[in-house]
């Protein structure tokens, strides 16, 4: 395996470093391994001690670990960031349009877009939510929308986050300890600040408001728990927003209104930013065995005394089945063409790319719709013979519930592992807020970096780590290639082999 | 603020004080078992030890004998103790990790480094490193700085409102608690003037009492005088500028309750049940005290003071 068979955010796909990433290498030439390594052990200390961990379950002491940090920061130039956010206001608008369309009118299924059993069969279909309108009809007030790379300019779309997308924190935390760790590496650049996120959540969370709120809104940040895995991330949040952290039964709902339990008695609350997924959010209307949840939230969240960020069924629209749609979805409800591509996707349920797949079986990635985890996949590249004409039986049998995509090469990033500078793939996850006065994204996002070699998976339940995300200010380090064209994906045939 | 959330602010603090109290026991009692039997009397100091700290019975439940090392383990490191100190800062970081939104990042921090040294130590401790008393006496430095960072943390860092306050009632309910409890097991060796005994023997008993609240500096500059039984239960019970001095406390307590009230429009039941006590603390002396019995003026004080813990969840806690 070559190095230059992935794009490298530093190198390119050369040995020279790439201009934005000059000064990154020219600080890896003169700083030794060891100073690397003391300035990753204290990294790791400023994490502890804010606690910045996340629960495994099951373990005893070690319940809290760390999410490995990589102190090598990924850099995103002025040009692609302007472009990525263009893109992904776009995905964020037509993802909220199509909410506000599958729980109202239909359109999109009167104009056979879409097979509507995609919609009534989804597990995240919330029939509780037909016919009702959200205010200022926003669903998705906070997104997360995984992208990876493949090349100069190229960037795509791997996966919508819209329910309760997690990994703010580290974006904020990690900047936080670069700039007290590196400060001369860190204003070599102009780098855009990432620390107003809170403001900004802020103000878009009040801006949605219910109309039957009166006088200033609160709003309240509703958690599991502290041993739910992200409970960090939720106390680091309503700490930065200055909001309440409650739980369940912190809440209660009297006539339709919610209330939360405090030292002068009750106070309404208005706007609920939950991390709580819908099925746990009432037990009245949900899962009748729920803890965490609220009893009568949802008759007040249906009366339209309370707003519930994002909105309950958004799950809708952000898994699998749908995300090869989002083009469509996007040209439907923007009039405008998807301005970030999708990763190729065949969906076997159409005869012709069914045919293409069963052709082409030992260079694709083929997935259960509804399947996740990895469970009941098939990645061709690296199956044998045998798995493959196993797994064949099972798409003809039923071949609408499956979907395929070429192996994609993301593009790697250096990293610092054990005591040396190499190369591992990364993704990028930006954050995208919207209120009543529109989206905005926070310059910036969560890299999260595959610490074994030639690993692909980045989820940090299966030690994948992270790196802070720089968004270059200064114009004049954008790359050489100013109008690269979105490349046909089909050029992204099997390169993860 | 949450109910929620002021609870675990009470209690929080009371962990951590009641942590402090116990190392600060287990450390004069370490002190008192090494003198020669002389010098201090029946030799029942663990067993006193445990009593200072409210854990006897629970003690009996589970071991046989009082000896240094059942009693170090059981007030240090067992987790079948529920005061014990490894469950005083695990159950101090618990709530602080659920009321991290209250706390100011210092606290918290205070919390966090602490209870990762406490694995540490444990650890180190499993692994044979440490045993007996003279390893003991780091870790009980190491708690008493757990304290003191936190509180100082508390003190330095936090917004002068409700959260604050509740983290000082807190405190001060635990310190007025332990302070009690404490004379109320040596209240034998605490005589008035008229029955002064003199001689070593208590001599030692008494100056322990002083050391475990780190007044001995602090009794000289009161009083100017030898160090006598009636003027230690004086300066624990009435006098202000003490800082683990009942009297002390409850001014205190009459106060952030008082703040409490002002902020939320409502003097109530926790209020007026403070001035009481703070009333009967301001209007005796210590002869009207060792007349009443000073074994019966602490139950009583006791008594009175576990009710204010629950008269004020019953105000503000449980909604």
């Amino acid at each position: 395996m070559s190095k230059t068979r992935f794009f490298d955010e530093m190198n390119g796909y050369g040995d020279e470093p790439r201009a934005l990433y000059a000064r990154v290498a020219e600080w890896l030439q003169r700083t030794p391994p060891e100073i690397l390594a003391t300035r990753r052990a204290q990294a790791e200390l400023m994490f502890r001690r804010v606690g910045i961990t996340f629960a495994v379950y099951g373990g005893n002491d070690d319940t809290e670990r760390l999410i490995p940090f990589d102190i090598i920061p990924r850099i995103v130039g002025h040009r692609e960031w302007s472009k990525l956010e263009e893109g992904l206001i776009q995905r964020v608008a037509a993802l909220n349009m199509f909410l506000s369309d599958i729980y109202g009118p239909r359109e999109i299924l009167k104009a056979g877009i879409l097979p509507p059993d995609i919609i009534y069969k989804n597990p995240y279909f919330r029939p509780e939510m037909s016919g009702r309108r959200v205010p200022h009809d926003v669903w998705v007030h906070i997104a997360g929308i995984d992208l990876v790379r493949t090349g100069e300019g190229e960037f795509f779309v791997l996966e919508d986050n819209a329910r309760t997308p997690s990994g703010v924190s580290y974006m904020l935390e990690n900047r936080e300890v670069m700039m007290r760790l590196m400060p001369d590496l860190f204003s070599s650049y102009r780098i855009a600040p990432v620390d107003n996120y809170a403001d900004a959540l802020l103000a878009a969370l009040r801006s949605v408001t219910p109309a039957t709120a009166r006088g200033e809104p609160t709003v309240a940040l509703l958690t599991p728990g502290q041993y739910n895995s992200a409970y960090y991330e939720h106390s680091f949040l309503a700490d930065r927003l200055g909001i309440e952290l409650v739980e369940g039964n912190d809440l209660f709902v009297k006539d339709e209104i919610v209330y939360m339990k405090t030292t002068e008695g009750p106070k309404r609350v208005d706007v609920l930013y939950r991390r709580v997924d819908d099925e746990w959010l009432d037990p009245l209307s949900f899962r009748p065995d729920s803890a965490l949840g609220v009893p009568g939230l949802m008759n007040a969240y249906q009366a339209g005394n309370i707003t519930i960020t994002n909105a309950v069924g958004t799950g809708v629209s952000d898994d699998k089945a749908i995300y090869s749609y989002m083009p469509e979805i996007v040209r439907f409800y923007t009039g405008q063409e998807a301005k970030l591509s999708n990763v190729q996707t065949w969906r076997c349920r159409e005869p012709d790319s069914y045919k293409y797949v069963r052709e082409h079986l030992d260079e694709l990635v083929v997935k259960e719709v509804n399947g996740s985890g990895g469970y009941g996949m098939l990645v061709g590249p690296h199956a044998s013979r045998a798995d493959i004409d196993e797994f064949a039986k099972k798409l003809d049998h039923d071949p609408a519930n499956y979907i395929a995509q070429p192996t994609l090469a993301l593009s790697t990033c250096p990293a610092f592992i054990d005591d040396a500078v190499v190369p591992r793939h990364v993704d990028l996850r930006p954050f995208i807020l919207t209120g009543s006065n529109g989206s905005r994204v926070v310059p910036g996002g969560l890299t999260r970096v595959a610490m074994r070699e030639g690993s692909l998976v980045v989820n940090s339940s299966q030690g994948g780590g992270t790196k802070d995300t720089w968004v270059i200010e200064d114009t004049n380090l954008d790359a050489g290639k100013p109008d690269a064209k979105t490349p046909d994906s089909k050029n992204l045939d099997a390169k993860g082999a | 603020m949450l109910a929620r959330t002021a609870e675990n602010l009470f209690w929080l603090a009371r962990y951590v004080e009641r942590a402090d109290f116990t190392a600060r026991i287990i450390d004069v009692t370490s002190r008192l078992a090494a003198l020669p039997q002389s010098y201090r009397g029946d030799g029942g100091e663990w067993e006193s030890a445990l009593a200072a700290v409210g854990a006897l019975n629970a003690f009996n439940a589970s071991f046989s004998e009082p000896t240094e090392s059942n009693v170090v383990h059981f007030l240090a490191f067992d987790e079948t103790n529920p005061s014990s100190i490894h469950n005083c800062l695990e159950q101090a970081r618990t709530n602080a990790r659920t009321i991290r939104t209250a706390l100011t990042a210092e606290m918290w921090q205070a919390i966090n480094s602490g209870w990762l040294e406490l694995k540490s130590f444990e650890e180190r401790r499993r692994s044979g490193e440490y045993s007996g008393i003279e390893s003991i006496l780091p870790f009980l430095e190491f708690v008493k700085s757990v304290s003191l960072d936190f509180d100082g943390a508390a003190y330095r860092t936090m917004l002068r409102n409700d959260a604050y306050w509740f983290n000082r009632v807190g405190l001060y309910v635990e310190r007025a608690d332990n302070t009690a409890r404490l004379m109320d097991v040596k209240y034998n060796v605490l005589l008035p003037k008229s029955e002064a005994v003199g001689g070593s023997l208590d001599y030692f008993q008494w100056t322990s009492i002083l050391r475990a609240v780190s007044a001995q500096t602090a009794y000289h500059w009161v009083y100017r005088e030898s160090v006598k039984p009636w003027l230690i239960a004086d300066l624990l019970i009435l006098r202000k500028e003490m800082p683990r001095s009942l009297i002390y406390c409850y001014d205190n307590l009459a106060r952030f309750l008082d703040l409490l009230g002002k902020a939320y429009g409502m003097q109530a039941s926790s209020q007026r049940h403070t001035r009481m006590v703070l009333r009967r603390l301001e209007n005796t002396s210590m002869e009207e005290i060792f007349q009443e019995g000073l074994h019966e003026f602490v139950t009583k004080f006791i008594d009175d003071n576990n009710r204010l813990g629950g008269i004020i969840a019953e105000q503000y806690l449980l909604i």
